[in-house]
C-alpha cells in the first residue's frame, strides 16, 4: 500500500555493518571480514545490497565478494547463502535472491557465510561446489527412456492427487539449503524428492527399487552425512520439500533390501 | 547471395519433414562412435539435445557456464509448453497451431520450419510426459491443457506455473543418465569464447575455465550452440543476469550470419523497476491476463490511490481499443498499448511507468477462492516484493525485455551459414518470425533438441566419418585462443575508474529507450552514436578488477557486455533498415491511422540475415526472401 507513496530520497537511509565471508580460493583460509554499508534502501533485494556493496567495494579499488545467482525469481537455485545462522536467513521459504532488505532495520549486523558442508567445498569466498548433487542424480535419478521411444502423452492415467504429490517433490530447485541446514551434512531430503518423484509415476516405477539404492550409496559416498530426522531441512527449504519424502525413500530403500 | 541455401524439402508442406527424414543420410552406429559433438548450452534445447546425440551414439561433449546444467534459464519460463494434440476436442490440428504461430510472428518466419516445430509438439511432450515430467493433471488422471496467449483453442500443457523449470529436470536427468554412461561429458563453469573454425568447418571451441581462468582448447566433427537469448542487452530483463549472446556472437565474427537481430519480445506483464540498483525485473505470467483487466487514470497525472478511482474514470484501454481480444491481445500489442499510455501521462504509480492489472471484477464474479487457486502463487511473489495484495488493490505492472526471436540464420537443418556449426532453440532465428506466441518457446527448445537436429546433424556427419579426432594442437587452435587470451588481458588492463555494470546500465538505458518497444530512424541514428561513444569510454575507463587467473565474476560480466556494444548497434542498424512495422518491431513511421503497426509485405518479406565485416566496420545485408505458399498473409488484427 505505501508504495505508491513512498518518498525515494528518504528510503536510502538503512545502515547495515555486514561480516561476510571471504576466502580466495580453495587452496587458502578463508576468514571474516567486516564492512559498514550506508545509504542502503528498504526497497532493495537482499542480492541487490550486495551488488550495491559490490560497487562501493570496485570503485574503492577492493575486490568485490564473489556470490552465486542468475535467475533472481528463485527458481534457478544457483543463490546460496548462510546469513545469520539460517540459510537464505530469517524468512521462512525464500531463496536468497528473494529475500528482501525489508526484512531487517536500520543498523542490523549481518552475518553472511557461504553453505557449510564437507561435500560442498568453497570456491571463493561465498561460492561453493554443489557438483556433487549432479552426481547424485547421476547414480539414478532419472526414468531410462530414450527419445523417440515414449508412448503417447495420454496414454497412462495417472490421479490428480498422486501427479501433484509428484509435481511437489520434483519441484526441488536443487540449491543445497538442506545440506547447509543439517548438522549432519545430510543429502536426504534432496535425494529423497528425486526418488519420490519417479517412484510415484508408473513411469518411473521399474526404476524405483534400485534408484533408492544407488542414488543413498552415491550420496554417502560423496560424504554427506546421515539423516537424523531433526526436521531442519524441511524449515530451510526455500521450496518446502516435505519430510514425507524421506520416510518414502526408507520404504523404497526397505524393500529393496529385503528383495536383495 | 548464394550463402543463404534454406534447404527446404520438396513436396507439399504436410509431408515436408517426413520426405526430408526419408532422404537425409544417415550415419552408421559403429561410425556414431567415432564422431564427438560439442553442445554449448544446457537449457531445455541444449540438454535434450545432448542427452539424445548421446543416446545415438556420438561423443558428445557439452558446456554451461553454471555450477550445474540443471540452472540453465529455461527453468524460468512458467506458462506452459505448446502441442497440437486435441485433448481438447475443440478443433485444433497442427494445421492451426502452424497458422497460429505464422500469423503470430506477423508472417515473418519460414513456413515449412514452423510447420515442422507444430508436428514435432506432439512428440515432444510424448517424451517429456515418459521422462517424468509432472505435468498438470484433470480429475480424470490425464493431462490438462489450458489457452494461453490469446488463442481460440487450449492447447497449452503446464505443470502448474513451472513448466519450464519441470521439462528442463527433465531434460536435465535425461543428461545424467548419459553422463553417468560416459557417453556426454559435461563441462561446468565454462565460457565459450571463441569457435574454432578450420578449412571453413566448425571444428572446436576455446573456452574459459570459470574457477581458475585457464582457456582450454575443445574440438569436435561439429558444434551445437544452444545458447539462448540475449534480452539482458537492455540490462533490466526478464532474464537471469547471467543470459548472454558471447558464444552466438563468437560464431557471428567467424561467419555465421545474424537474422532478425532487433526482432526483441517485450513482454508485459512485468513487476516494474522498484528502485535504482535493481538488478533484474520479475515477470508475472501471463496468465494473469485471463481475469486481470488492465487500465489507468482517465486524468492526466493522476496520481490519486487505484480505490479512489472510480469505475467511471477508469480507461480499460486494451478493452477500448481491441473489443475482440480486449485484454488478452498478444504481447507485442499488449506492450505497446501499455507505453503509449504511459508516455501520454497516464501512467498509474509515482513514476508514471506502469499500468493496473486488476482482479476485483473477477474475485467479485468467480469468488475469490476460485481466483486463489488460480494464481495463488503469482499473489504471493507479488506481495513479497512489492507489499501489494493483489486481492486488495490492483498490480502494478509495466513491459520488460524478455524474448529473442532474433538470431544464429541456421537452415532447414538448423546449420548456421558456417559447415558444421549447429544452432537450436532461442539462438537461433528459426521458427516466431517478428513475435513469439505463448508457450512457443519449450516447444521449439524439446522440438528442436529431442527430434530436429538428431535427425539433421547426421546429414553432415556422414560426409565426416572418414575424418579422425581432430588434434587441438594446431595452428587455427592456436590463434583462436590468442585471441581469447588477448581479448581477457585487454579488459583487464584498461585499469579504469568506472564499473562494468554502470557500462551496462547505460547501453541498456539506450536500447531500451531507442530500440525497444518503439523505434523510428531518428532514434536509432541517435543511439547507433551513443553506443559507438559509449564502447569506446568502456575500453578507455572500464574497471575489472582481479586477474584473468581466477574465479573473476567481473571479468565474466565485461566479456559479455564487451559483446553488447557490437550486437546492440546491430539490433539498431537492424531495426533501421527495417523501414516497416511488424510483430513487436514497431517503426513509428510505418502505421496506421489509427496508431496500429502497419506491416509492408512488398517491401520487406525477408528474414534481414546480417554478414560480420570486421571490429568496428559495417554489417553487409543478406536476405533470404519468405515465400508464403500455404497461408495467406493477411493484416494481423485483434479489433
Amino acid at each position: 500500500m505505501f508504495m505508491d507513496f513512498l518518498d525515494w530520497t528518504q528510503l536510502f537511509n538503512m545502515e547495515i555493518n555486514l561480516r561476510i565471508w571471504r576466502q580466495k580460493d580453495a587452496d587458502n583460509q578463508g576468514g571474516f571480514v567486516d564492512y559498514y554499508l550506508r545509504n542502503v534502501a528498504e526497497e532493495m533485494s537482499f542480492l541487490e545490497m550486495l551488488d550495491f556493496l559490490n560497487r562501493t567495494l570496485i570503485e574503492n579499488g577492493d575486490e568485490p565478494v564473489a556470490f552465486e545467482h542468475d535467475c533472481r525469481e528463485g527458481i534457478c537455485g544457483s543463490c546460496s547463502m548462510y546469513i545469520n545462522g539460517r540459510p537464505n536467513g530469517p524468512v521462512d521459504n525464500v531463496t536468497t535472491c528473494e529475500l528482501r532488505m525489508t526484512s531487517f532495520r536500520n543498523g542490523d549486523s549481518i552475518v553472511i557465510e557461504p553453505w557449510r558442508a564437507k561435500s560442498f567445498p568453497v570456491i571463493k569466498d561465498l561460492v561453493v561446489d554443489r557438483s556433487a548433487f549432479d552426481k547424485i542424480i547421476q547414480a539414478g535419478g532419472f526414468i531410462s527412456v530414450n527419445a523417440g521411444t515414449a508412448p503417447g502423452a495420454n496414454s497412462i492415467s495417472i490421479s490428480k492427487r498422486i501427479s501433484e504429490e509428484a509435481f511437489d517433490a520434483a519441484e526441488c530447485i536443487g540449491c543445497g539449503a538442506c545440506v547447509a541446514a543439517c548438522k549432519n551434512s545430510s543429502a536426504m531430503l534432496f535425494v529423497s524428492a528425486k526418488v519420490s518423484h519417479l517412484a510415484l509415476l508408473p513411469q518411473g516405477q521399474s526404476e524405483a527399487r534400485n534408484r533408492a539404492r544407488s542414488m543413498v550409496e552415491k550420496m554417502e559416498e560423496l560424504g554427506f552425512g546421515s539423516c537424523s530426522n531433526t526436521g531442519a531441512c524441511e524449515i530451510e527449504c526455500p521450496r518446502g520439500i516435505s519430510l514425507t519424502h524421506i520416510a518414502r525413500l526408507n520404504r523404497e530403500f526397505l524393500k529393496d533390501s529385503l528383495k536383495s | 547471395m548464394s550463402k543463404l541455401q534454406s534447404k527446404i524439402p520438396e513436396g507439399i508442406l504436410a509431408d515436408k519433414w517426413q520426405n526430408h527424414k526419408d532422404s537425409v543420410k544417415l550415419v552408421n552406429p559403429v561410425s556414431r562412435s567415432s564422431l564427438d559433438i560439442i553442445v554449448v548450452g544446457t537449457g531445455l534445447s541444449g540438454a535434450s539435445a545432448a542427452s539424445t546425440l548421446a543416446e545415438l551414439g556420438y561423443n558428445v561433449k557439452a558446456f554451461c557456464f553454471h555450477d550445474s546444467p540443471r540452472r540453465a534459464h529455461s527453468v524460468a519460463a512458467q506458462g506452459g509448453i505448446n502441442a497440437a494434440k486435441n485433448y481438447k476436442n475443440d478443433g485444433d490440428s497442427v494445421y492451426r497451431l502452424f497458422i497460429d504461430i505464422i500469423k503470430g510472428g506477423d508472417y515473418r518466419a519460414r513456413e515449412a520450419n514452423v510447420y515442422r516445430a507444430a508436428e514435432i509438439s506432439n512428440q515432444s511432450i510424448d517424451h517429456l510426459v515418459a521422462a517424468g515430467v509432472p505435468f498438470t493433471r484433470e480429475y480424470s488422471g490425464y493431462p490438462d491443457n489450458i489457452s494461453f496467449g490469446g488463442v481460440q483453442v487450449s492447447r497449452t500443457f503446464y505443470a502448474q506455473g513451472q513448466t519450464g523449470q519441470q521439462c528442463l529436470l527433465g531434460a536435465y536427468s535425461g543428461l545424467n543418465r548419459q553422463i553417468a554412461q560416459g557417453r556426454v561429458i559435461m563441462y561446468n563453469r565454462r565460457d565459450m569464447l571463441e569457435l574454432v573454425v578450420v578449412d571453413g568447418q566448425a571444428r572446436g571451441i576455446i573456452t574459459r575455465n570459470l574457477v581458475n581462468g585457464e582457456i582450454e582448447r575443445h574440438s569436435a566433427h561439429a558444434v551445437v550452440l544452444a545458447t539462448g537469448g540475449y534480452g539482458t542487452i537492455y540490462y533490466l530483463s526478464t532474464l537471469a543476469v547471467g543470459s548472454n549472446a558471447t558464444a552466438v556472437w563468437a560464431a557471428h565474427r567467424k561467419g555465421a550470419l545474424f537474422s532478425n537481430p532487433g526482432f526483441m519480445q517485450i513482454h508485459p506483464t512485468s513487476i516494474p523497476q522498484l528502485n535504482e540498483y535493481q538488478g533484474k525485473l520479475i515477470l508475472m505470467s501471463e496468465s494473469l491476463r485471463n481475469d486481470g483487466r488492465i487500465w489507468v487514470p482517465r486524468t492526466k497525472g493522476d496520481k490519486r490511490h487505484p480505490d479512489e478511482i472510480k469505475e467511471e474514470e477508469r480507461d480499460y484501454y486494451l478493452e477500448r481499443r481491441y473489443p475482440a481480444f480486449g485484454n488478452l491481445v498478444p504481447r507485442d500489442v499488449a506492450s505497446r498499448a501499455a507505453k503509449e499510455r504511459c508516455d501520454a501521462g497516464y501512467g498509474a504509480g509515482d513514476s508514471g511507468q506502469s499500468v493496473y492489472l486488476d482482479f476485483s471484477k473477477a474475485i467479485e464474479k468467480q469468488g475469490r477462492k476460485v481466483i486463489e487457486k488460480k494464481y495463488r502463487n503469482l499473489f504471493e511473489m507479488y506481495e513479497k516484493i512489492t507489499g501489494v495484495n493483489p486481492f486488495n488493490e490492483p498490480m502494478r505492472i509495466y513491459p520488460a525485455g524478455h524474448y529473442t526471436m532474433g538470431g544464429l540464420w541456421v537452415d532447414y537443418n538448423l546449420m548456421t551459414t558456417i559447415p558444421g556449426l549447429f544452432a537450436i532453440g532461442e539462438s537461433n532465428f528459426s521458427d516466431h518470425g517478428a513475435n513469439r506466441l505463448g508457450a512457443g518457446s519449450l516447444m521449439q527448445c524439446a522440438g528442436d533438441g529431442y527430434f530436429i537436429l538428431p535427425v539433421t546433424i547426421g546429414d553432415y556427419l556422414a560426409g565426416e566419418i572418414k575424418t579422425p579426432r581432430l588434434h587441438t594442437d594446431t595452428r587455427e587452435f592456436e590463434k583462436a585462443e590468442k585471441a581469447a587470451r588477448e581479448k581477457l588481458l585487454r579488459l583487464v588492463a584498461v585499469n579504469g575508474r568506472q564499473t562494468v555494470t554502470s557500462f551496462h546500465k547505460r547501453l541498456g538505458r539506450i536500447m531500451w529507450d531507442m530500440c525497444g518497444m518503439v523505434r523510428n530512424e531518428e532514434n536509432l541514428k541517435k543511439a547507433m552514436k551513443m553506443i559507438k561513444e559509449l564502447k569506446e569510454m568502456f575500453w578507455r575507463d572500464v574497471r575489472v578488477p582481479g586477474t584473468v587467473n581466477e574465479l573473476n565474476q567481473e571479468l565474466e560480466k565485461a566479456v559479455k557486455v564487451a559483446d553488447f556494444f557490437d550486437l546492440g548497434f546491430l539490433m539498431c542498424q537492424d531495426a533501421l533498415d527495417r523501414k516497416e512495422s511488424c510483430g513487436a518491431h514497431f517503426r513509428e513511421e510505418s502505421q496506421t491511422s489509427d496508431g496500429e503497426a502497419q506491416r509492408i509485405d512488398s517491401d520487406f518479406s525477408y528474414v534481414a540475415c546480417w554478414e560480420y565485416r570486421g571490429d568496428g566496420e559495417k554489417h553487409d545485408l543478406n536476405k533470404e526472401e519468405l515465400r508464403f505458399e500455404n497461408v495467406k498473409m493477411q493484416k494481423r488484427s485483434y479489433k
